[in-house]
Protein backbone atom coordinates (compact mmCIF):
# COMPACT_ATOMS: atom_id res chain seq x y z
CA UNK A 1 0.00 0.00 0.00
CA UNK A 2 1.43 3.58 -0.91
CA UNK A 3 1.25 6.53 1.12
CA UNK A 4 0.54 9.85 -1.36
CA UNK A 5 3.06 12.06 -0.92
CA UNK A 6 5.67 10.23 1.62
CA UNK A 7 8.89 10.09 -0.37
CA UNK A 8 10.84 8.32 2.40
CA UNK A 9 14.12 9.92 3.81
CA UNK A 10 15.56 13.11 2.35
CA UNK A 11 18.81 11.90 2.65
CA UNK A 12 18.54 9.11 0.76
CA UNK A 13 20.32 6.98 2.23
CA UNK A 14 22.38 5.49 4.24
CA UNK A 15 23.52 2.22 2.88
CA UNK A 16 23.26 -0.73 5.74
CA UNK A 17 24.06 -3.77 3.77
CA UNK A 18 20.84 -5.55 5.14
CA UNK A 19 21.90 -4.88 8.53
CA UNK A 20 19.18 -2.82 8.88
CA UNK A 21 16.25 -5.10 10.38
CA UNK A 22 12.64 -4.33 8.52
CA UNK A 23 10.83 -1.32 9.91
CA UNK A 24 14.05 0.10 11.98
CA UNK A 25 15.41 3.85 11.87
CA UNK A 26 19.40 4.15 12.37
CA UNK A 27 20.02 6.50 15.07
CA UNK A 28 23.37 7.87 16.40
CA UNK A 29 22.35 8.49 19.91
CA UNK A 30 21.51 5.92 22.91
CA UNK A 31 17.45 6.78 23.56
CA UNK A 32 16.58 5.46 26.51
CA UNK A 33 13.90 3.20 27.19
CA UNK A 34 12.42 2.08 30.84
CA UNK A 35 9.14 1.13 31.83
CA UNK A 36 9.70 2.60 35.34
CA UNK A 37 12.53 4.72 37.18
CA UNK A 38 15.89 4.49 37.31
CA UNK A 39 17.22 2.41 40.12
CA UNK A 40 20.46 3.20 42.38
CA UNK A 41 22.14 -0.26 42.38
CA UNK A 42 25.10 -0.25 44.66
CA UNK A 43 28.41 -2.03 43.89
CA UNK A 44 29.09 -2.46 47.25
CA UNK A 45 25.41 -4.63 47.68
CA UNK A 46 25.55 -5.83 44.24
CA UNK A 47 25.03 -9.71 43.63
CA UNK A 48 25.12 -11.71 40.48
CA UNK A 49 23.36 -14.74 40.64
CA UNK A 50 22.74 -18.32 38.25
CA UNK A 51 19.49 -19.85 39.59
CA UNK A 52 17.84 -23.77 38.44
CA UNK A 53 14.43 -22.87 38.85
CA UNK A 54 14.55 -21.41 42.52
CA UNK A 55 17.58 -23.04 43.77
CA UNK A 56 20.34 -20.73 43.91
CA UNK A 57 23.85 -22.54 41.85
CA UNK A 58 26.49 -19.80 42.12
CA UNK A 59 26.40 -15.86 43.11
CA UNK A 60 29.00 -13.52 42.40
CA UNK A 61 29.48 -10.35 44.45
CA UNK A 62 30.90 -7.27 42.44
CA UNK A 63 34.60 -8.15 42.88
CA UNK A 64 34.56 -11.86 41.88
CA UNK A 65 32.51 -11.15 39.24
CA UNK A 66 35.04 -8.82 37.62
CA UNK A 67 37.27 -11.27 38.22
CA UNK A 68 35.38 -13.56 35.60
CA UNK A 69 36.97 -13.91 31.82
CA UNK A 70 36.79 -10.04 29.78
CA UNK A 71 35.28 -9.78 26.61
CA UNK A 72 34.44 -7.87 24.29
CA UNK A 73 31.61 -7.24 21.74
CA UNK A 74 30.97 -4.77 18.78
CA UNK A 75 27.89 -5.25 17.56
CA UNK A 76 24.30 -4.13 16.34
CA UNK A 77 21.06 -3.27 18.63
CA UNK A 78 17.91 -2.80 17.64
CA UNK A 79 14.85 -1.41 20.19
CA UNK A 80 11.47 -2.66 19.00
CA UNK A 81 10.61 0.92 19.51
CA UNK A 82 11.87 0.90 15.85
CA UNK A 83 15.76 2.28 16.78
CA UNK A 84 18.77 0.58 15.80
CA UNK A 85 22.33 1.87 16.53
CA UNK A 86 25.76 -0.01 14.54
CA UNK A 87 28.48 -0.88 16.11
CA UNK A 88 28.14 -0.79 19.54
CA UNK A 89 31.19 -1.37 21.96
CA UNK A 90 30.53 -3.40 24.87
CA UNK A 91 33.01 -5.06 27.29
CA UNK A 92 32.31 -7.56 30.10
CA UNK A 93 31.74 -11.74 30.81
CA UNK A 94 30.12 -14.01 28.30
CA UNK A 95 27.11 -16.24 28.95
CA UNK A 96 29.41 -19.26 28.10
CA UNK A 97 32.14 -17.82 30.62
CA UNK A 98 29.69 -17.29 33.54
CA UNK A 99 27.45 -20.50 32.80
CA UNK A 100 31.35 -22.44 32.91
CA UNK A 101 32.31 -20.84 36.43
CA UNK A 102 29.07 -21.85 37.43
CA UNK A 103 29.94 -25.79 36.84
CA UNK A 104 27.94 -25.79 33.83
CA UNK A 105 29.07 -27.57 30.28
CA UNK A 106 27.48 -26.04 27.15
CA UNK A 107 26.33 -29.82 25.95
CA UNK A 108 24.77 -30.21 29.40
CA UNK A 109 22.51 -27.83 30.30
CA UNK A 110 19.85 -28.10 32.91
CA UNK A 111 16.73 -26.93 30.80
CA UNK A 112 16.30 -25.27 27.48
CA UNK A 113 14.37 -21.95 28.72
CA UNK A 114 16.28 -18.63 31.33
CA UNK A 115 14.40 -15.95 32.75
CA UNK A 116 16.80 -12.50 33.22
CA UNK A 117 15.99 -11.07 36.30
CA UNK A 118 16.74 -7.43 37.43
CA UNK A 119 17.42 -5.65 40.77
CA UNK A 120 13.47 -3.77 40.30
CA UNK A 121 11.57 -6.88 39.44
CA UNK A 122 12.21 -6.76 35.65
CA UNK A 123 12.17 -9.77 33.94
CA UNK A 124 12.04 -11.37 30.48
CA UNK A 125 12.31 -14.79 29.33
CA UNK A 126 14.96 -16.14 26.36
CA UNK A 127 15.56 -19.91 25.05
CA UNK A 128 18.89 -20.42 26.32
CA UNK A 129 20.41 -21.34 22.77
CA UNK A 130 19.80 -17.47 22.52
CA UNK A 131 22.69 -16.76 25.21
CA UNK A 132 25.51 -19.08 24.51
CA UNK A 133 28.01 -19.75 21.92
CA UNK A 134 28.95 -16.16 21.66
CA UNK A 135 26.09 -14.53 21.53
CA UNK A 136 25.67 -12.84 24.74
CA UNK A 137 26.85 -11.38 27.79
CA UNK A 138 26.60 -9.48 31.13
CA UNK A 139 27.94 -5.67 29.84
CA UNK A 140 29.53 -3.78 32.42
CA UNK A 141 31.33 -1.38 29.75
CA UNK A 142 29.60 0.68 27.01
CA UNK A 143 32.29 2.66 24.81
CA UNK A 144 34.76 1.61 27.31
CA UNK A 145 33.64 3.08 30.25
CA UNK A 146 31.34 1.94 33.04
CA UNK A 147 27.34 1.27 32.35
CA UNK A 148 25.67 4.37 33.12
CA UNK A 149 22.77 3.23 35.72
CA UNK A 150 19.96 4.93 32.75
CA UNK A 151 21.24 2.41 30.18
CA UNK A 152 21.33 -0.31 32.99
CA UNK A 153 24.70 -0.25 34.93
CA UNK A 154 26.05 -1.72 36.72
CA UNK A 155 25.49 -4.74 34.70
CA UNK A 156 22.93 -5.65 32.08
CA UNK A 157 22.57 -8.40 29.85
CA UNK A 158 23.12 -7.76 26.22
CA UNK A 159 21.34 -10.32 23.90
CA UNK A 160 22.22 -7.99 20.43
CA UNK A 161 20.70 -10.67 17.96
CA UNK A 162 17.44 -9.54 19.19
CA UNK A 163 15.47 -6.73 20.34
CA UNK A 164 16.95 -4.83 22.87
CA UNK A 165 14.00 -5.47 25.60
CA UNK A 166 15.44 -8.76 25.77
CA UNK A 167 19.03 -7.37 27.63
CA UNK A 168 17.51 -6.66 30.58
CA UNK A 169 19.29 -3.14 32.06
CA UNK A 170 20.18 -3.99 36.01
CA UNK A 171 20.47 -7.26 35.61
CA UNK A 172 21.02 -9.60 38.65
CA UNK A 173 20.08 -13.57 38.06
CA UNK A 174 20.05 -15.87 34.86
CA UNK A 175 16.91 -18.47 36.05
CA UNK A 176 16.90 -21.72 34.28
CA UNK A 177 13.49 -22.75 34.16
CA UNK A 178 11.24 -25.61 32.73
CA UNK A 179 9.22 -24.09 30.42
CA UNK A 180 9.31 -20.44 28.38
CA UNK A 181 7.39 -18.45 31.19
CA UNK A 182 6.57 -15.18 29.78
CA UNK A 183 8.77 -12.35 31.32
CA UNK A 184 7.65 -8.28 31.84
CA UNK A 185 7.08 -7.20 28.96
CA UNK A 186 6.24 -10.54 27.19
CA UNK A 187 3.31 -10.73 29.31
CA UNK A 188 2.21 -7.32 28.35
CA UNK A 189 1.71 -8.40 24.58
CA UNK A 190 5.31 -8.40 23.34
CA UNK A 191 6.63 -11.58 21.75
CA UNK A 192 8.29 -14.34 23.39
CA UNK A 193 11.25 -14.68 21.39
CA UNK A 194 11.83 -11.02 19.72
CA UNK A 195 13.88 -11.33 16.31
CA UNK A 196 14.20 -7.81 15.06
CA UNK A 197 14.84 -9.50 11.30
CA UNK A 198 11.84 -11.25 11.78
CA UNK A 199 9.79 -8.45 13.26
CA UNK A 200 8.78 -10.67 16.29
CA UNK A 201 7.76 -7.34 18.43
CA UNK A 202 3.88 -7.91 19.53
CA UNK A 203 3.00 -11.68 20.11
CA UNK A 204 -0.74 -12.96 19.75
CA UNK B 1 10.37 -0.44 43.73
CA UNK B 2 7.16 -1.28 41.75
CA UNK B 3 5.36 -4.40 42.28
CA UNK B 4 4.95 -5.50 39.27
CA UNK B 5 3.25 -8.64 39.79
CA UNK B 6 -0.19 -6.50 40.77
CA UNK B 7 0.07 -4.23 37.22
CA UNK B 8 -0.71 -7.43 35.27
CA UNK B 9 -3.91 -7.50 33.22
CA UNK B 10 -4.36 -10.51 31.19
CA UNK B 11 -7.34 -9.02 29.32
CA UNK B 12 -5.47 -6.61 27.19
CA UNK B 13 -5.34 -8.01 23.64
CA UNK B 14 -2.32 -7.16 21.07
CA UNK B 15 -2.40 -6.91 17.55
CA UNK B 16 0.45 -7.63 15.71
CA UNK B 17 -1.17 -7.35 11.95
CA UNK B 18 -0.91 -4.48 9.91
CA UNK B 19 -4.23 -2.89 8.64
CA UNK B 20 -4.99 -0.27 5.98
CA UNK B 21 -6.60 2.84 7.05
CA UNK B 22 -6.84 6.08 5.57
CA UNK B 23 -6.72 9.68 7.11
CA UNK B 24 -10.11 10.84 8.08
CA UNK B 25 -8.71 14.37 9.25
CA UNK B 26 -5.58 16.56 10.22
CA UNK B 27 -6.40 19.34 12.71
CA UNK B 28 -3.41 21.58 14.03
CA UNK B 29 -3.81 21.86 17.87
CA UNK B 30 -0.55 23.85 18.57
CA UNK B 31 1.96 25.20 16.10
CA UNK B 32 4.06 21.96 16.61
CA UNK B 33 1.29 19.26 17.54
CA UNK B 34 -0.90 17.62 14.82
CA UNK B 35 -3.91 15.73 15.65
CA UNK B 36 -4.24 13.15 12.95
CA UNK B 37 -7.44 10.68 13.07
CA UNK B 38 -7.03 7.55 11.14
CA UNK B 39 -9.68 5.34 10.32
CA UNK B 40 -9.72 1.95 9.56
CA UNK B 41 -12.25 -1.32 8.87
CA UNK B 42 -10.40 -3.14 11.16
CA UNK B 43 -10.56 -1.42 14.16
CA UNK B 44 -10.34 -2.54 17.97
CA UNK B 45 -11.08 -0.86 21.06
CA UNK B 46 -7.88 0.74 23.15
CA UNK B 47 -6.87 1.06 26.40
CA UNK B 48 -5.78 4.66 27.71
CA UNK B 49 -2.60 4.73 27.36
CA UNK B 50 -2.12 2.24 24.57
CA UNK B 51 -0.33 2.93 21.62
CA UNK B 52 -0.55 2.38 17.84
CA UNK B 53 2.10 1.88 15.25
CA UNK B 54 1.70 3.35 11.92
CA UNK B 55 4.02 2.90 8.85
CA UNK B 56 4.60 4.67 5.63
CA UNK B 57 5.28 3.17 2.39
CA UNK B 58 7.01 5.44 -0.41
CA UNK B 59 6.48 4.59 -4.48
CA UNK B 60 9.96 2.71 -4.34
CA UNK B 61 9.27 0.53 -1.67
CA UNK B 62 10.73 2.60 1.05
CA UNK B 63 8.86 1.95 4.47
CA UNK B 64 9.55 4.06 7.75
CA UNK B 65 7.13 3.18 10.68
CA UNK B 66 6.81 5.04 14.56
CA UNK B 67 4.72 3.94 17.54
CA UNK B 68 2.48 6.73 18.57
CA UNK B 69 0.24 7.49 21.52
CA UNK B 70 -3.63 7.70 21.71
CA UNK B 71 -4.54 11.11 22.08
CA UNK B 72 -8.02 9.63 22.97
CA UNK B 73 -9.80 6.31 23.22
CA UNK B 74 -13.17 7.37 24.27
CA UNK B 75 -13.82 8.62 20.25
CA UNK B 76 -15.61 7.28 17.63
CA UNK B 77 -15.61 3.45 16.92
CA UNK B 78 -13.82 2.98 13.52
CA UNK B 79 -11.07 5.76 14.32
CA UNK B 80 -7.95 6.22 16.38
CA UNK B 81 -6.44 9.59 17.25
CA UNK B 82 -2.96 10.45 17.35
CA UNK B 83 -1.12 13.51 17.75
CA UNK B 84 2.48 13.94 16.04
CA UNK B 85 4.78 16.66 17.09
CA UNK B 86 6.80 18.33 14.08
CA UNK B 87 9.69 17.18 14.35
CA UNK B 88 12.56 19.02 11.39
CA UNK B 89 14.56 15.63 10.87
CA UNK B 90 11.79 13.32 11.24
CA UNK B 91 10.85 11.87 7.96
CA UNK B 92 7.30 10.43 9.31
CA UNK B 93 6.31 13.88 11.03
CA UNK B 94 7.59 16.02 8.12
CA UNK B 95 5.03 14.09 5.99
CA UNK B 96 1.71 14.57 8.68
CA UNK B 97 2.89 18.28 8.99
CA UNK B 98 4.10 18.82 4.96
CA UNK B 99 2.55 16.94 2.66
CA UNK B 100 -0.27 14.62 4.19
CA UNK B 101 -3.57 14.52 3.10
CA UNK B 102 -7.36 13.39 3.82
CA UNK B 103 -7.62 9.93 2.36
CA UNK B 104 -4.18 9.13 1.92
CA UNK B 105 -3.59 5.52 2.25
CA UNK B 106 -1.30 4.27 5.65
CA UNK B 107 -0.92 1.21 7.90
CA UNK B 108 -1.79 0.62 11.25
CA UNK B 109 -0.66 -2.05 13.59
CA UNK B 110 -2.33 -2.32 17.51
CA UNK B 111 -3.52 -0.47 19.78
CA UNK B 112 -0.67 -2.38 21.87
CA UNK B 113 0.55 -2.00 25.11
CA UNK B 114 -0.28 -3.31 28.49
CA UNK B 115 1.88 -1.31 31.03
CA UNK B 116 1.27 2.53 30.64
CA UNK B 117 -2.49 2.19 30.60
CA UNK B 118 -5.25 2.65 32.60
CA UNK B 119 -8.83 2.06 33.16
CA UNK B 120 -11.65 3.44 35.33
CA UNK B 121 -12.57 0.74 36.60
CA UNK B 122 -9.46 1.75 38.85
CA UNK B 123 -9.97 3.57 41.78
CA UNK B 124 -6.27 4.25 43.28
CA UNK B 125 -5.31 7.85 43.38
CA UNK B 126 -3.35 8.24 39.83
CA UNK B 127 -1.24 11.70 39.38
CA UNK B 128 0.05 12.09 36.05
CA UNK B 129 3.19 13.90 34.79
CA UNK B 130 3.91 14.96 31.11
CA UNK B 131 6.28 16.90 29.86
CA UNK B 132 5.56 18.12 26.21
CA UNK B 133 3.91 16.19 23.53
CA UNK B 134 4.83 13.20 26.53
CA UNK B 135 1.22 14.91 27.89
CA UNK B 136 -0.76 12.83 24.79
CA UNK B 137 -1.13 9.16 26.20
CA UNK B 138 -2.13 11.10 29.83
CA UNK B 139 -4.79 13.14 27.85
CA UNK B 140 -6.21 9.74 26.96
CA UNK B 141 -5.94 8.20 30.53
CA UNK B 142 -8.15 12.45 31.60
CA UNK B 143 -10.44 11.82 29.02
CA UNK B 144 -10.96 7.77 30.34
CA UNK B 145 -11.42 9.41 33.39
CA UNK B 146 -13.86 11.75 32.91
CA UNK B 147 -15.55 10.27 30.29
CA UNK B 148 -16.68 7.62 32.56
CA UNK B 149 -17.78 9.77 35.43
CA UNK B 150 -14.93 7.99 37.71
CA UNK B 151 -15.01 9.89 41.31
CA UNK B 152 -10.78 8.31 41.29
CA UNK B 153 -8.82 11.25 42.40
CA UNK B 154 -6.86 12.13 39.52
CA UNK B 155 -4.22 14.99 39.32
CA UNK B 156 -2.13 15.68 35.93
CA UNK B 157 1.04 18.06 35.59
CA UNK B 158 1.73 19.40 32.58
CA UNK B 159 5.48 20.85 31.85
CA UNK B 160 5.68 23.23 28.12
CA UNK B 161 7.64 25.96 27.14
CA UNK B 162 4.70 28.61 26.32
CA UNK B 163 0.82 28.90 27.19
CA UNK B 164 0.29 28.35 23.06
CA UNK B 165 2.32 24.53 23.75
CA UNK B 166 -0.32 23.02 25.53
CA UNK B 167 -2.49 20.71 24.00
CA UNK B 168 -6.37 21.21 24.63
CA UNK B 169 -5.86 24.23 27.02
CA UNK B 170 -9.29 25.31 27.32
CA UNK B 171 -10.76 21.67 27.19
CA UNK B 172 -8.59 20.87 30.28
CA UNK B 173 -9.59 23.87 32.23
CA UNK B 174 -13.29 22.96 31.51
CA UNK B 175 -12.95 19.40 32.58
CA UNK B 176 -11.64 20.38 35.88
CA UNK B 177 -14.41 22.87 36.74
CA UNK B 178 -17.08 19.87 36.03
CA UNK B 179 -14.56 17.16 38.03
CA UNK B 180 -14.17 17.82 41.37
CA UNK B 181 -11.64 15.25 41.40
CA UNK B 182 -9.40 16.26 38.44
CA UNK B 183 -7.05 18.75 39.12
CA UNK B 184 -4.68 20.17 36.42
CA UNK B 185 -1.29 22.45 36.85
CA UNK B 186 0.28 23.79 34.02
CA UNK B 187 4.06 24.73 33.85
CA UNK B 188 5.67 27.05 31.98
CA UNK B 189 8.97 26.99 31.74
CA UNK B 190 9.66 30.13 29.06
CA UNK B 191 6.46 31.80 28.93
CA UNK B 192 7.27 35.57 30.27
CA UNK B 193 3.55 35.96 31.03
CA UNK B 194 2.10 33.30 33.23
CA UNK B 195 -1.66 34.17 33.78
CA UNK B 196 -2.23 34.67 37.60
CA UNK B 197 -4.42 31.86 37.72
CA UNK B 198 -3.61 29.13 40.69
CA UNK B 199 -3.26 26.38 37.69
CA UNK B 200 -0.54 28.36 36.43
CA UNK B 201 2.84 28.23 37.25
CA UNK B 202 5.92 29.94 36.14
CA UNK B 203 9.21 27.27 35.40
CA UNK B 204 9.82 23.35 36.00
CA UNK B 205 7.46 21.15 37.70
CA UNK B 206 9.34 21.02 41.48
CA UNK B 207 8.98 19.81 44.22
CA UNK B 208 5.61 22.31 45.54
CA UNK B 209 3.62 21.59 42.88
CA UNK B 210 3.97 17.24 43.37
CA UNK B 211 3.58 17.75 47.41
CA UNK B 212 0.82 20.15 46.32
CA UNK B 213 -1.27 17.19 43.98
CA UNK B 214 -0.11 14.44 46.71
CA UNK B 215 -2.50 16.19 49.36
CA UNK B 216 -5.58 16.48 46.46
CA UNK B 217 -5.14 12.89 46.26
CA UNK B 218 -5.54 11.80 49.68
CA UNK B 219 -7.37 8.74 50.32
CA UNK B 220 -6.09 5.56 51.56
CA UNK B 221 -4.85 4.15 48.45
CA UNK B 222 -1.00 4.25 47.13
CA UNK B 223 -0.62 6.77 44.39
CA UNK B 224 -0.18 4.96 40.66
CA UNK B 225 2.00 7.59 39.16
CA UNK B 226 2.38 7.89 34.99
CA UNK B 227 5.06 10.09 33.97
CA UNK B 228 5.85 10.85 30.30
CA UNK B 229 8.42 12.73 28.18
CA UNK B 230 12.09 12.61 27.12
CA UNK B 231 14.56 11.03 29.06
CA UNK B 232 15.97 14.13 31.03
CA UNK B 233 12.36 14.63 32.21
CA UNK B 234 11.66 11.67 33.29
CA UNK B 235 14.55 11.23 35.47
CA UNK B 236 14.15 14.58 37.00
CA UNK B 237 10.30 13.86 37.82
CA UNK B 238 11.02 9.98 38.71
CA UNK B 239 13.55 11.09 41.20
CA UNK B 240 11.19 14.01 42.83
CA UNK B 241 8.69 11.61 43.14
CA UNK B 242 10.88 9.14 44.92
CA UNK B 243 12.24 11.43 47.18
CA UNK B 244 8.29 11.93 48.30
CA UNK B 245 7.77 8.55 48.84
CA UNK B 246 5.97 7.75 46.08
CA UNK B 247 7.02 4.61 44.05
CA UNK B 248 4.71 3.13 42.15
CA UNK B 249 5.75 4.72 38.95
CA UNK B 250 4.96 3.68 35.45
CA UNK B 251 7.43 5.62 32.63
CA UNK B 252 7.28 6.18 29.15
CA UNK B 253 10.42 8.06 27.77
CA UNK B 254 11.03 9.26 24.19
CA UNK B 255 14.33 11.52 22.94
CA UNK B 256 17.65 11.20 24.11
Amino acid sequence: MITRGFSGPRNKKISDDGRLPPGQSLTTGFPVLTSGPTPKVELDSWKFSIKLGVKPIQSWDWNSFNQLPQSSLVTDIHCVTTWSKFDTKWQGVMVDDLLSAAGYELDSLPTRFVLAHSVDGYSTNLPIADLIRGKAMIATHFDELPLTSEHGGPARLLVPHLYLWKSAKWANALQFTEKDVAGFWETRGYHMRGDPFKEERYGG
Amino acid sequence: MVDKSTLIDHSIGTSSIWKPATIASLEKLTKRIMRVKLSTDEWKPAVAGQHIDVRLTAEDGYQAQRSYSLLSTVEEIGSYEIAIEYLTDGEVSSYFHENAQVGDSVEVLGPNGGHFIWNSVNTSPVLLIGGGSGVVPLLSIVEEKTNSESSTPMSLLYGVRFLEDIIYHQHLNELTERHESLSVNFSLSRETTVPSLPQYHPGYIHESLIRQAQKHLTNNDPIECYVCGNNGFVESMTTLLQERGMDNIRTERFGE
